[in-house]
């Protein structure tokens, strides 16, 4: 974690001490996701090739939201998500364009809200556009560049979520290693063919 | 013309491909003690390439292409299959005529397609090699199943196949090591057959599960496809011909692409004419013997390109019918989420692909039929390798984020179930290959131009699979999620409804063109199916395209007469006694059969003969 961004994590924490005196649940979270988004995007593991560092935060914020962490179990921001689909676009101009326009979208879409841009945005604030962008049936012609742009984002932190060793853990894929034998599944069967019915 | 390069050396034999057949051929000759030099169009297989094992985080990109071509809609180029070909190769075309649909697979690399494919292994039964007498329709082979059965036998002893004895006309038993258990998944659907009269059994892949010659078991990676580093599956470059190497009989020639087969006056071949791909020359080597198993339509593009004198229609070609008869497998598939599996308590379901399968049960139920001939089912399902777009189809169906998203990919994951309807074609001669009048390849060799027609056979078969998949899976509590055009899945190609031929099925409702999927352990090469056909015609019947099964087969047939068939019962040239074909070319059906047991079976019995007219001098 740089300096720079240890600080700001360190003043948010200190900000919301202040003001409520505990961290509540939606704080606490918020404080995970600033610091796994700061290791993530300048702790030295990984440098944006094709982003810029602003929008680099805002893809790990969204991917954050996409896959978030679960009952203590880590999301895609530390399945490294954005940084897979950073270095993909750095390789392909056409999967770069669709992220600079749509993170740009995002922030111009937040400015409409009345925030300076998507990271520095309220989670209420977040939330509020994912939820419009996050579903086909809200399709308008100011929408749509958004939802088209949200569903490759999507697509993409699925993906590198769960062909992540987290992901592949957090699936419980239990797979790809040798056996000396194919023991039956007595307790999936017996479990099947009961709610099967057969 | 470029200068070429001879050798004087006159090989005993010449064998052109090293695919099962070449791969057979190689390995019986040389175990016999007969000399082999076999020329292959790809490079050597290094078994270190295979992606046996591999996580997708252990790449970069995991799959999804160097540069993530999976997400801008452009061919990956890099697949954990040991496929090393496909339908497009780069400065190798082919071409369609006007009005017909065709794929034609090809695979560049020292075993061909057995490095990756799905590894069915099923005897033609007794009236398989008889059709014209079953039903008046395609013709009858010059071989019985008596005559066969050997090497069926032969075979399955040296290769190791699973199965077991069940007393199917359909689906005659062979000599089977034991099968894994059956999946959860395969219960089920074992249970729903029953309950609509047919019968589901074990699996008959070619995976051995004991130890055999210096083979380890299998191991249950369920990565079949990907190539087996412990040689556990059946791949004719790790099985037979690099073993058959270590026998100091055999010399392999990779990057060379047959061109010509060189004959003198009296129509005999005396060299193969090959280019030497490593840097564009071109080189004969001579031959007393020689056996073209390249693929059927490599075989037939190679006879119809040697033309000569007394040959002017390309070699063994007197009777028209090189190229001819060409014949796939029919194919089309069908795929359901299965409440009752979702929250099953996982386990490893890898094993060795499918372990269920279901033999054709009516083939004494014809007259009842609209369509004259049969069909096997695959069964596809399980919890796969997670890969890219593994989970698509589930996450465009809930939309969202967050946890509700997460909790549906969980739900989902494991409760799709896949069937694979392969069926019977019966020759026709719409379908047929031939050498383009104008183009060429980029070593100015002639290139094949396909044509092809489906018939009502075909098509009626399709709707009675249709009907038949819906009964199966609608009995298992079954949602139907999508059926079309059987192509198949692929080699990671994450296609909807289509077993992948590891058996790992996809997850539900996946569906587009992503290739190098790992989730597809076993994997077929890509051919990325469509998922549904467009709705706009709802009366196209969902038949798979041309080629797309990737069992081409029939191009240069084997029968008595000599007037129409280019290949005797030995598959021996009528009329060129030291050119034999070993591949798929010389089937006269294609039946619901996978053919690649029986291409072993009858290049081993022609291995043998070969052997022995050489012997007595005859060749």
């Amino acid at each position: 974690m740089s300096d720079i961004t240890r600080r700001d994590v360190l003043r948010r924490i200190g900000l919301m001490l202040m003001a409520t005196g505990v961290l509540d649940r939606v704080s606490a979270q918020e404080v995970h996701h600033l610091a796994l988004a700061a290791q993530s995007s300048n702790g030295g593991a990984y440098s944006p090739k094709a982003l810029t560092a602003h929008e680099y935060r805002t893809l790990v914020r969204l991917t954050d939201f996409i896959v978030p962490e679960e009952n203590g179990k880590p999301g895609a921001v530390a399945a490294g998500a954005a940084a897979w689909i950073d270095m993909l676009a750095s390789e392909n101009a056409q999967l770069k364009g669709i992220y600079t326009k749509g993170l740009g979208w995002m922030d111009e879409a937040m400015k409409k809200r009345g925030a300076a841009d998507f990271v520095s945005a309220t989670p209420d604030q977040q939330t509020a556009l994912l939820d419009l962008i996050a579903y086909r049936r809200n399709q308008s012609p100011e929408l749509d560049p958004g939802i088209q742009f949200f569903t490759m984002a999507r697509r993409m932190t699925v993906d590198a979520f769960y062909t992540s060793e987290i992901g592949i853990a957090d699936i419980d894929y239990q797979g790809n290693r040798p056996q000396a034998s194919y023991p039956e599944p007595t307790e999936a069967i017996a479990y099947a063919l009961k709610r099967s019915g057969l | 013309m470029p200068q070429v390069s001879s050798s004087t050396t006159v090989h005993d034999v010449v064998v052109v491909g090293s695919g099962a057949g070449g791969g057979t051929v190689t390995n019986v000759l040389a175990n016999m003690g007969v000399s082999v030099l076999l020329l292959e169009a790809g490079p050597m297989l290094n078994l270190g390439d295979l992606k046996e094992h591999m996580w997708p985080y252990s790449v970069p990109h995991r799959g999804a292409g160097a540069k993530g071509q999976a997400y801008t809609n452009e061919p990956t180029g890099f697949t954990y299959s040991a496929t090393y070909g496909g339908a497009q190769l780069e400065g190798e075309p082919y071409t369609v005529a006007p009005g017909s649909d065709f794929s034609w697979f090809r695979s560049r690399i020292l075993g061909g397609r057995t490095n990756h494919y799905g590894r069915v292994t099923l005897r033609l039964a007794d009236y398989d090699f008889k059709p014209y007498t079953t039903d008046s329709l395609g013709f009858d082979w010059p071989i019985s199943y008596g005559d066969i059965a050997p090497y069926y036998d032969k075979a399955e002893r040296f290769i190791g196949v699973t199965g077991s004895i069940e007393g199917i006309r359909s689906a005659p038993d062979g000599i089977f090591n034991p099968p894994g258990a059956l999946k959860a998944h395969d219960v089920l659907v074992q249970r729903a057959c029953a309950k609509n009269g047919i019968r589901a059994v074990a699996a008959r892949q070619a995976v051995t599960t004991v130890e055999r010659n210096g083979r380890p078991p299998c191991h249950y990676c369920g990565q079949c496809g990907r190539g087996c580093t412990t040689a556990s599956n059946y791949a004719s470059s790790y099985v037979q011909i690099l073993p058959a190497m270590k026998t100091g009989k055999v010399q392999v020639i990779a990057n060379a692409m047959a061109r010509e087969l060189v004959t003198d006056g009296t129509g005999k071949v005396t060299a193969v004419s090959y280019i030497d791909k490593t840097d564009g020359s071109e080189k004969q080597v001579r031959c007393r013997t020689v056996v073209l198993a390249a693929s059927a339509c490599e075989s037939a593009r190679l006879l119809l390109n040697s033309k000569g004198a007394g040959h002017p229609q390309g070699l063994a070609n007197s009777s028209g019918k090189v190229g001819r008869y060409l014949m796939d497998t029919v194919g089309y598939s069908m795929s359901a989420t299965v409440p009752a599996l979702s929250g099953m308590p996982h386990y490893n379901s890898d094993g060795y692909g499918s372990h269920l399968y279901v033999p054709w049960w009516l083939s004494d139920k014809h007259k009842d039929l609209n369509f004259p001939r049969g069909y096997h089912i695959e069964v596809g399902g399980g919890y796969g390798m997670p890969g890219i777009g593994s989970f698509l189809g589930t996450v465009n169906r809930v939309e969202g984020y967050g946890i509700p998203m997460k909790q549906a990919i969980r739900d989902n994951y494991g409760t799709s179930v896949g069937l694979s309807g392969r069926g019977e074609m019966i020759p026709n001669e719409q379908s047929y290959c031939e050498i383009d009048p104008e183009k060429k390849d980029r070593w100015e060799i002639p290139v094949l131009r396909f044509h092809w027609a489906w018939s009502d056979h075909e098509l009626n078969q399709v709707r009675h699979m249709q009907q038949t998949f819906r009964a199966i899976l609608e009995s298992m509590g079954g949602q139907i999620a999508t059926g079309g055009g059987g192509g198949r899945g692929g080699r990671g190609t994450a296609a909807a409804g289509a077993p992948q031929r590891g058996g790992q099925a996809p997850q539900t409702g996946q569906a587009g063109p992503q290739t190098g999927v790992p989730n597809a352990p076993a994997g077929q090469p890509t051919t990325a199916m469509a998922a549904n056909p467009p709705e706009a015609d709802p009366n196209r019947v969902p038949i798979s395209r041309g080629g797309a099964i990737i069992h081409e087969v029939g191009t240069v047939r084997m029968g008595d007469d000599p007037k129409t068939s280019p290949l005797n019962r030995f598959c021996q040239a009528h009329e060129v006694k030291n050119l034999f074909v070993a591949d798929g070319a010389p089937f006269v059906s294609n039946a619901d059969k996978n053919p690649t047991h029986t291409i072993i079976a009858l290049a081993w019995r022609t291995a043998e003969y070969l052997a022995e007219e050489m012997r007595k001098g005859n060749v």
